[in-house]
């Protein structure tokens, strides 16, 4: 049913793909305690969705694809993100001299 | 089945198993360099999705930006960061993880639900192909253009607030002998910059 004979791939299969991926990354973003590790998971987060804006604009809007041009955006934002939330770990890195997770309670109470 | 319908559904299974093989190589590797190299080959294989999807102009854009900037920037922020320390081990770890892979699954099981059960208008309209990236051009410079230009106010915001996090606060005298400070030699002195508060 997901591969069929008409059309090579079908778009199922991109979805579903598509969501195991995202799941990984949610998975990666809940349970790791390094915080470089989170940045990584929320990048394969960011992949996933981009993997299905990019399938339904190939299989549903093959003419006007605004699919992919949402997907630069997302890439750009993406980028904009991981520079900031790098430069967040940094400076947390040198007040805390940690990466743990678990010892970012700054904000908690 | 003709050749090139194999060939695609051979590339796609590759290129997927790639994918979650280095997603879950990502996730789960104890080291987290070679975590960062697979998360390059992650990036690298949805790309080739994307050339697979008929979007020459997004994995270009994928490759450049993902693997050239921001997968060097994670391991530059490796390299800064790599300090091998013991976390403190926390009570309940093992059932926080069991419990947040049960909701994952729960979440994969309900989007691969929906994924099969709704009846998706296929065939849409037929694909334009190679004429993608002319497309991708008309559409940020006629009715997306706003939206672009908010990309590059952001795209500014962004550098200039990555700069003021990152920087270190540098004194423009020394503090011990009064003088002028070279500012443009900071990095020579082997005193460490990060005052280490373990010991």
């Amino acid at each position: 049913m997901l591969i069929e004979s008409s059309e090579a791939v079908s778009l199922p299969a991109y979805l579903i793909l598509a969501s195991l991926l995202f799941c990984i990354g949610v998975w990666g973003l809940i349970n790791s305690r390094n915080a470089v590790r989170v940045l990584m998971s929320i990048e394969l987060m960011l992949n996933a969705v981009n993997l299905n804006l990019m399938s339904f604009s190939s299989y549903l809007d093959g003419e006007l694809i605004r699919g992919q041009v949402f997907t630069v955006f997302v890439i750009t934002v993406a980028a904009a993100e991981a520079a900031v939330g790098l430069a967040i770990l940094l400076s947390l890195y040198r007040n805390r001299v940690t990466v743990d997770m678990e010892s970012f309670n700054l904000l908690r109470w | 089945m003709n050749i090139a319908a194999s060939t695609e559904i051979i590339c796609f299974l590759i290129l997927g198993s790639i994918v979650i093989l280095g997603s879950l190589g990502v996730v789960l590797l104890k080291n987290i360099v070679y975590s960062a190299f697979l998360l390059g080959g992650v990036f690298m294989a949805v790309a080739g999705l994307y050339l697979l999807l008929n979007a020459s102009f997004v994995a270009a854009a994928q490759v450049l930006v993902y693997v050239g900037a921001v997968n060097v920037l994670i391991l530059f922020a490796i390299m800064l960061v790599n300090k091998k320390e013991t976390l403190k081990p926390i009570k309940g770890l093992q059932i926080r993880k069991i419990l947040s892979g049960s909701i994952c699954l729960g979440l994969l099981i309900l989007l691969i639900r929906v994924d099969i059960t709704t009846p998706w208008p296929l065939p849409g309209p037929v694909s334009i192909g190679e004429q993608a990236t002319e497309r991708i051009g008309e559409h940020l410079f006629t009715d997306y253009l706003l939206p672009f230009e908010l990309a590059s106010v952001l795209l500014l915001m962004a550098m200039i607030g990555a700069i003021v996090l990152a920087r270190r606060d540098v004194f423009s005298t020394d503090i011990e002998t009064g003088n002028n400070a070279g500012q443009e030699l900071i990095e020579k002195s082997n005193a460490p910059l990060i005052i280490d508060k373990t010991s």
